[in-house]
């Protein structure tokens, strides 16, 4: 194990000095069979047990097991909500938050007082509130054609939540946070084994393909697609 | 308490492409320069290296090398009669930061724009007359032709590693390049990049129905390069990490692997990181400017820096907003139509269709920034008729491929669920099997597109934001709506398994979606100090020891982006400045 760390370090640095990726060419196989490197610890940061069955609920829904991946939460989509919740973009480190606030219209973009990690928090209260009184029970205690019709009325804007917080801009950083969970880095906690990678066939960070796009012209590229971690 | 520093010769703004070509020029001809960037340090050792780099998340979602909005940012508004909010977020455009600007993370595409858009009022006008252009249409000549500015597109394009196939080699039409193109003298720099699988069924289908298509001219170095100064560069490797990325092959023309790091060997250079200017200083009669004002980011202290000449090289939104901070200039009021800064503040529009073909690998990983066929058939073609959909200006058409990072690109037919097994399915399905086929349109000049200063919101030093007034007009949705058409002729021509048709844009801009990061005008260039901020030497009319680089100075925006006018400008600028101006400070043109 740190033989081949040691191996994947100096990799990276000839390739780095070097200056040309062409380097990288010279990648040995055996790093293409390394798995993530660093699996994020069990546990949350960020979300409270009630915003965690929520959120597992919903990303074992939006990606169910079949024969592409396994579900959300065996792909840690969960744990990179919790993380991205809890880090700098769940603050607002980029988003200029200065009144005075006005609704706008849609083509002037986030209007909001929230930064991302509020909205998720209060978003969640609000669509459980709204499953309560629609079906009597919070979002992870519905059964799945209920999710099903919910989720698609979130994504019409077609809900209306009580305390004016609008629905359409929470699915909006929803959707976004699940399809990050699951085709980000898996560094982020997301994209377990690069599973997402995998399904679409994407092949990662390691990408040196001045032959290949000729020699795989409108052919199907082979090889297993690499990580941060997998060459860090 | 502001410190006051002793004077220097030249005060640079910004040093990304025309603050690093006027750095290198002029500390090589003697001058004593100075640049004050906003941003950090970058190179490509610490800031590109594989695999860091390779961060769809960090740098393509979050905007990672781009400016900060908490800091300072933009108000937005469709119109006038609306209340403009402030853009909380970046989503339309990305303004880079640090030092090489957004010449670390474009895509490269390089382009010469013709006498098309630098006549453009005089040409229009003699083709199909006076009434032709919309009287709210405030389009003008540059005051610069193609011809002067031959020498410094070859220039920049030698410098930038741009690969290319030239159309038109003194006035002789080359096989295999844009036939509308300007003439050149010499060939590109470098031959063009491999075509995508992409590309060459676009080729095919355009072709069969009579257009022109070639390789876009790109500056991802197709092989290893030395440019005339000596910079190396690697050859491209196709990794589908170059827009909003740097390139850890130092195969994308970059200033900070070119021009940037020549100067800062020359003594005669002086970079100041985390230094943002805030005002440029006049002196009492208002025809001179004195200096700037900046303030150093890593402790809040605030300096006064003296100079006998300063150059506005931030990034273009950013040297328009310094200009009506300092009050140079008169600022333009689109009901009276007088004053000039903030002037004709252009887009650019588009259209796509998402083709499927069934059993084919497109491997969209395999691409890179300028990786790319297109068409100039219904743009710098001026033998195309235009009164037949009453437009002024065009769009290229073209396929590609520049990435396949899955967090934003996972093509799907219309009508696929949005998640569940359905979706995995399509996804599964069609991320390898389709491709685009992309228009990009040019946006004409009008009078009520501008910017001015916002009366209520403020960045993080307490100065007002600038507010930006924007609206495509009936001129970009004629063309919209003729460009959409041609590209569903042509991708219909490929009998795609599945197609998603492209339909021109009928509503109001939108500030959110990425779009394009081709923002223009503002601080105009022209003929007379009444209808622009420049002369063609981007010369200040107002004071004239003040300069002004970058795409603020065009007076319209064409369909081609803008890089290869910018560095073209910047290196005639350079000369001007070498040859004449710094030898003899004066206005060059007489108002």
């Amino acid at each position: 194990m740190s033989e081949d760390n040691f191996g994947r370090r100096d990799f990276l640095k000839s390739a780095v000095i070097g200056g040309a990726a062409a380097a990288t060419a010279s990648l040995p196989a055996q790093v293409a069979a390394q798995s993530n490197a660093a699996a994020p610890a069990a546990g949350y940061i960020f979300l409270t047990p009630e915003e965690a069955a929520f959120v597992e609920t919903l990303v074992d829904h939006m990606i169910p097991a079949d024969r592409h991946t396994p579900k959300g939460t065996d792909l840690g989509v969960n744990t990179y909500i919790d993380r991205a919740l809890a880090g700098g973009w769940g603050k607002g480190d980029r988003l200029y938050m200065q009144g005075p606030w006005a609704p706008g219209v849609p083509e002037q973009g986030y209007q909001l007082p929230l930064i991302p990690a509020d909205l998720y928090r209060n978003g969640i209260a609000a669509t459980n509130r709204h499953c309560v009184k629609t079906y009597g029970k919070p979002f992870d205690q519905v059964g799945e054609t209920q999710r099903e019709e919910l989720l698609k009325n979130l994504d019409g804007g077609k809900v209306v939540f009580e305390g004016g917080l609008s629905s359409r801009v929470f699915f909006g950083i929803v959707y976004q946070t699940v399809m990050e969970g699951m085709f980000a880095d898996p560094i982020y906690g997301g994209n377990k084994d690069k599973a997402g990678w995998k399904m679409v066939g994407f092949t990662g960070v390691i990408q040196v393909n001045q032959q290949n796009n000729v020699k795989y012209k409108n052919k199907k590229f082979p090889g297993e697609p690499l990580g941060i971690a997998d060459v860090s | 308490m502001t410190t006051k520093l002793k004077e220097v010769d030249v005060l640079l703004v910004g040093l990304g492409w025309t603050g690093g070509i006027l750095a290198k020029e002029l500390t090589e001809a003697g001058h004593q320069v100075v640049a004050l960037e906003r941003g950090a340090m970058r190179s490509t050792e610490n800031d590109f290296a594989v695999p860091r780099i390779r961060d769809d998340l960090r740098y393509a979602s979050r905007n990672d090398l781009m400016q900060n909005p908490a800091k300072d940012t933009l108000t937005i508004r469709n119109n006038p009669s609306q209340l403009a909010l402030p853009m909380r977020r970046l989503g339309s455009f990305l303004p880079g930061e640090g030092v090489g600007g957004a010449g670390v993370h474009w895509n490269g595409v390089t382009w010469r724009w013709t006498d098309n858009e630098l006549k453009v009022r005089s040409l229009y006008e003699e083709r199909y007359g006076k009434n032709y252009i919309p009287a709210d249409m405030t389009i003008q000549d540059w005051g610069v032709t193609y011809a002067e500015l031959e020498p410094y597109y070859e220039k920049f394009e030698r410098t930038a590693a741009v690969s290319g196939k030239a159309g038109n080699l003194r006035g002789v039409i080359q096989k295999g390049g844009n036939p509308f193109e300007g003439p050149r003298a010499n060939e590109y720099a470098l031959p063009p990049l491999e075509s995508s699988h992409a590309s060459d069924l676009f080729n095919v289908a355009a072709t069969n129905l009579g257009h022109h298509p070639f390789p876009c001219p790109t500056a991802n170095a197709s092989r290893a390069y030395t440019n005339p100064d000596g910079s190396k560069f690697g050859a491209c490797q196709y990794c589908g990490f170059c827009e909003r990325f740097g390139c850890e092959a130092n195969a994308k023309g970059s200033p900070h692997i070119t021009v940037i790091p020549i100067a800062m060997k020359n003594p005669n250079f002086e970079l100041r990181t985390h230094a943002w200017v805030t005002k440029v200083l006049k002196d009492s009669t208002g025809k001179r400017v004195t200096g700037v004002t900046y303030t150093n980011v890593l402790n809040g202290e605030e300096f006064e820096q003296p100079a006998r000449l300063v150059v506005l090289c931030a990034y273009a939104i950013n040297n328009v907003h310094l200009m009506l901070l300092s009050g140079i200039g008169k600022p333009y009021d689109p009901i009276a139509q007088t004053g000039v800064i903030g002037k004709n503040y252009c887009y650019q529009t588009g259209a796509s269709a998402t083709l499927f073909f069934e059993g084919n690998y497109f491997n969209p990983f395999m691409g890179t920034g300028g990786l790319n066929a297109r068409t100039d058939d219904f743009h710098s073609n001026w033998n195309f008729d235009r009164s037949k959909f009453g437009y002024v200006g065009g769009a290229t058409l073209g396929a590609g491929m520049t990435n396949g990072r899955p967090i934003a690109y996972r093509p799907v037919p219309a009508g696929t669920p949005r998640w569940g097994k359905a979706w995995k399915d399509a996804t599964a399905k069609w991320y390898n099997s389709a491709m685009n086929i992309n228009a990009s349109g040019s946006v004409m000049a009008n009078r009520y597109n501008y910017y001015d200063l916002d009366p209520t919101y403020r960045n993080a030093f307490g100065l007002p934001l600038m507010r930006m007034t924007f609206d495509y007009k009936e001129n970009e949705h004629k063309m919209g709506r003729h460009i959409a058409g041609v590209i569903n002729e042509i991708a219909k021509s490929m009998n795609p398994t599945s197609l998603n048709p492209a339909s021109a844009r009928s509503g109001s801009w939108s500030v959110v979606p990425y779009q394009s990061t081709h923002n223009t005008g503002g601080t105009i260039m022209g003929t007379n100090p009444g209808n622009s901020a420049v002369n063609k030497f981007c010369q200040s009319w107002d004071c004239h020891n003040l300069f002004i680089m970058g795409a603020s100075v065009f007076p319209h925006n064409s369909a081609y982006n803008p890089t290869g006018p910018v560095g073209a400008l910047a290196y005639r600028a350079a000369d001007t400045l070498k040859n004449v101006y710094l030898k003899n400070p004066a206005p060059l043109v007489s108002a």
